[in-house]
């Protein structure tokens, strides 16, 4: 049988930002580990963005070898604890595990997390922090590379340049480094501390983190070259939250997914008025959006004490949330107001909202993603009862630095233009992640980090 | 980290220190802002850059010691840190030779146009500045003022010092002046900040003469690169972002009104921060 990890249960979690999965005992990691049929021709690892040799570290959890699974792990990925936590595996390497086709594929998640969680602990004790490989070719280590944005398709990039032999400095806006890993994952899905000792291990690397460096104003693309940076890495994410474009939007207590995540996780506003940044949730919260950061920003706002409701406008089957989110929102106590869709938010004279006004909605034919289209349901509109709003609708590319840079071509949305080398069409700069993208996971998002390093690093022995 | 140089007090609560921070100050501009981080939980507050000194690697912030953060940054000493700073933010000021410039500061804006007022002289404009406060001694930087501007005027609110009034009374004045004049002082531009009720007075008597009107506006802000959409203002019906798009608006298109209401979002929970939380 496959083995679930643990969770804390609803009454408790939703008091607390503490994490929800609790991960495997030891026990519970070889039991599930002693599961895999190991593979001759695994179809886990076709599955998986970054190529990690699933078999090989499952073995080694078999032969209670967590330290060297966790070394095995980080061959191909940088932040296990990350991946182990966040991953939809159920799309991806669990979706390709020949067990699946019984529906009890290996909880492959849970085991990278185990062997990341346990290996760390046991390499504590028997080595010092990892170091980077000798270089190659000892005078890569001369050559300085520049990578901007510090979430995980930066955070990828700069480990595997560094392990490279290339000098790597890696720029953050924010104060803290880890992009979305930091200001927009909730605690109790990703604990900040270990994304913070996933940094630490890039930097344990070799690559140096500055925090506070906005590039494209503290900085230009050109100045960077002139400093003898010989390419750079744009790995600035998905940008500007979008909104609906319906009356109210304005009105205090309605935020942007991003405002109110960053909020809460980055300013730790949870914990005001010791962290001194303030938030406003009311009683109660209507969350747009059926993707995974409207279910974080669904989860924060319960455990901030409001009552919430997902507000969506197609069905559930449709929502682009893990399952196992959806999940857990719902015993958790989220409300769901499906094929719903807002059409104004309510104000009162001080300018705060006051409620939702919303239209049923129908399924009618499929749409060009081939989910079928939600059409307005006529005289079915109603008010929902909200003092807080949050839109978790998605993003739109920031244009901060294709302005600073006008030469950086960008698609007609606004994307930053790549060639099949992740090269923009400003020779050396390269980008990679959900600038080039919109919106995506933290694994394609890694995966195109992996890759635009191996580009970086073919375009260096190129032209160097 | 990055060191305070110079701390002085100004006046009353507006506070005036220099900071290291080279590399902000090699890119800033007129009309740019940073934002500080004072410590290890602190927020983060949007400033505006006052002046800058490039050989120093220096810049100046002037601000009002009127919320939690800021009386936290305030309480610093020469030789402390400040945390974070980032910057430079915000699109700088559009600085052309316009003709005749006249710069409006209000409270703690006058600190505000005093780098306008700078750049705008060197680009041989004829700069009139019009600053305001309560009373006198809440008037700050008249000597830079009268360095950068060709005429200056002073406004108190209790006419201790200056023309007792308003600083709109003043634009007011030169406006219909203006107007009647043969030889052309009229302005080719006027730029204002200070509080809302100020901005929105001046933007409806400009309106009146059609005088081009630049406000630099000061929503609340959390990440300042475009990311949260916490700084969203009505511009001509379209929503704008202050800290990528702004900060600076024509002040004919702007819907003062939201601005001021989304100032107070937060008011409740500053109470909170400055005195005792209530019990939850």
């Amino acid at each position: 049988m496959r083995k679930q990890a643990r969770l804390q249960a609803p009454a408790d979690r939703i008091k607390n930002f503490f994490e929800v999965a609790l991960g495997y005992s030891k026990e519970e990691a070889e039991k599930e580990a002693k599961r895999c049929l190991l593979c001759k021709d695994p179809l886990c690892v076709k599955g998986c963005p970054v190529r990690i040799d699933i078999p090989s570290f499952i073995r080694l959890l078999r032969e209670n070898k967590p330290q060297e699974a966790l070394a095995k792990i980080k061959e191909r990925n940088n932040l296990p604890a990350v991946c182990g936590r966040v991953c939809p595996q159920e799309d991806q390497c669990e979706a390709m595990c020949i067990l699946n086709k019984k529906k009890i594929p290996i909880n492959i998640g849970a085991l990278e997390r185990y062997a990341a969680d346990y290996g760390k602990a046991a390499g504590k004790q028997l080595t010092s922090e990892p170091q980077a490989s000798e270089p190659a070719n000892p005078r890569t280590r001369e050559l300085k590379i520049a990578v901007v944005g510090s979430g995980p398709a930066g955070l990828t990039a700069a480990a595997d340049l560094a392990k490279m032999g290339y000098s790597v400095t890696l720029f953050e806006s924010l104060h803290k480094p880890g992009g979305v890993l930091t200001y927009g994952i909730p605690e109790f899905r990703l604990p900040k501390k270990i994304v913070m000792d996933e940094v630490e291990y890039i930097k344990g690397l070799g690559v140096e983190v500055k925090t506070d460096y906005l590039v494209g104003r503290t900085l230009g693309l050109a100045e960077l070259f002139e400093k003898g940076y010989k390419a750079i890495f744009l790995a600035i994410g998905a940008g500007l939250p979008q909104f609906m474009g319906i009356p109210g939007e304005n009105l205090s207590r309605v935020y942007s997914a991003n405002e109110f995540l960053t909020r809460v996780n980055l300013m730790r506003a949870y914990a005001f008025p010791e962290s001194k940044t303030p938030l406003n949730i009311g009683t109660r919260a209507a969350v747009i959006g059926g993707g995974n950061v409207a279910f974080d920003s669904a989860r924060c706002a319960l455990r901030l004490g409001a009552k919430v409701s997902i507000v969506y406008r197609r069905a559930e089957a449709e929502m682009p949330a893990r399952v196992e989110e959806i999940q857990n929102a719902k015993e958790e106590g989220v409300e769901f107001q499906l094929l719903t869709q807002p059409v104004k938010i309510l104000g009162d004279e001080q300018g705060f909202v006051k409620g939702l006004e919303c239209v049923r909605m129908a399924l009618g034919e499929p749409d060009a993603s081939g989910r079928k289209r939600p059409v307005p349901v006529k005289n079915s509109n109603f008010i929902l009862e909200a003092d807080t709003v949050i839109v978790a609708i998605g993003q739109t590319p920031n244009p901060l630095l294709s302005r600073a840079a006008p030469e950086l071509k960008t698609n007609p949305n606004g994307t930053i233009a790549v060639n099949e080398d992740y090269m923009t069409s400003l020779p050396g700069v390269f980008a990679g992640g959900d600038i080039i993208t919109g919106a995506d996971t933290v694994i394609a998002a890694m995966g195109a980090g992996k890759k635009a390093a191996l580009a970086i690093d073919r375009y260096i022995k190129t032209n160097g | 980290m990055f060191r305070v140089i110079e701390k002085s007090k100004l006046t009353g609560d507006i506070t005036r220190i220099v900071v290291a921070a080279p590399d902000i100050a090699l890119k800033a501009g007129a009309g740019q802002f940073v934002m500080v981080v004072t410590g290890r939980d602190s927020e983060r507050i949007p400033l505006t850059i006052a002046d800058t000194d490039t050989s120093r690697g220096t810049l100046t912030l002037i601000f009002q010691e009127i919320g939690f953060s800021t009386k936290e940054l305030g309480a610093l000493s020469e030789g402390d840190t400040i945390s974070h700073i980032l910057g430079p933010l915000g699109n700088p000021t559009h600085i052309e030779k316009y003709g005749t410039v006249i710069c409006v500061g209000g409270g703690v804006g006058i600190a505000e146009i005093f780098p306008v007022t700078k750049a705008m002289k060197r680009a041989e404009n004829r700069v009139i500045g019009i600053i305001g406060a309560r009373s006198k001694e809440l008037v700050i930087l008249e000597e830079k003022l009268k360095q950068t501007c060709d005429e200056l005027f002073i406004t108190t609110d209790d006419g201790s010092y200056g023309k007792k009034g308003y600083v709109t009374d003043v634009l007011s004045g030169l406006l219909k002046v203006s107007e009647q004049s043969t030889h052309t002082i009229y302005p080719n531009l006027v730029y204002a900040v200070g509080p809302v009720p100020m901005m929105r007075k001046i933007a409806q008597l400009t309106k009146e003469y059609n005088i081009k009107t630049i406000v630099s506006l000061n929503p609340i802000m959390v990440d300042a690169t475009g990311m949260c959409g916490s700084c969203r203002v009505t511009v001509a019906g379209v929503t704008r972002f202050g800290c990528v798009d702004g900060p600076e608006f024509d002040a004919h298109l702007v819907d003062f009104d939201e601005l001021q209401k989304r100032l107070a979002s937060f008011k409740e929970k500053e109470e909170c921060l400055n005195k005792k939380c209530p019990a939850k």
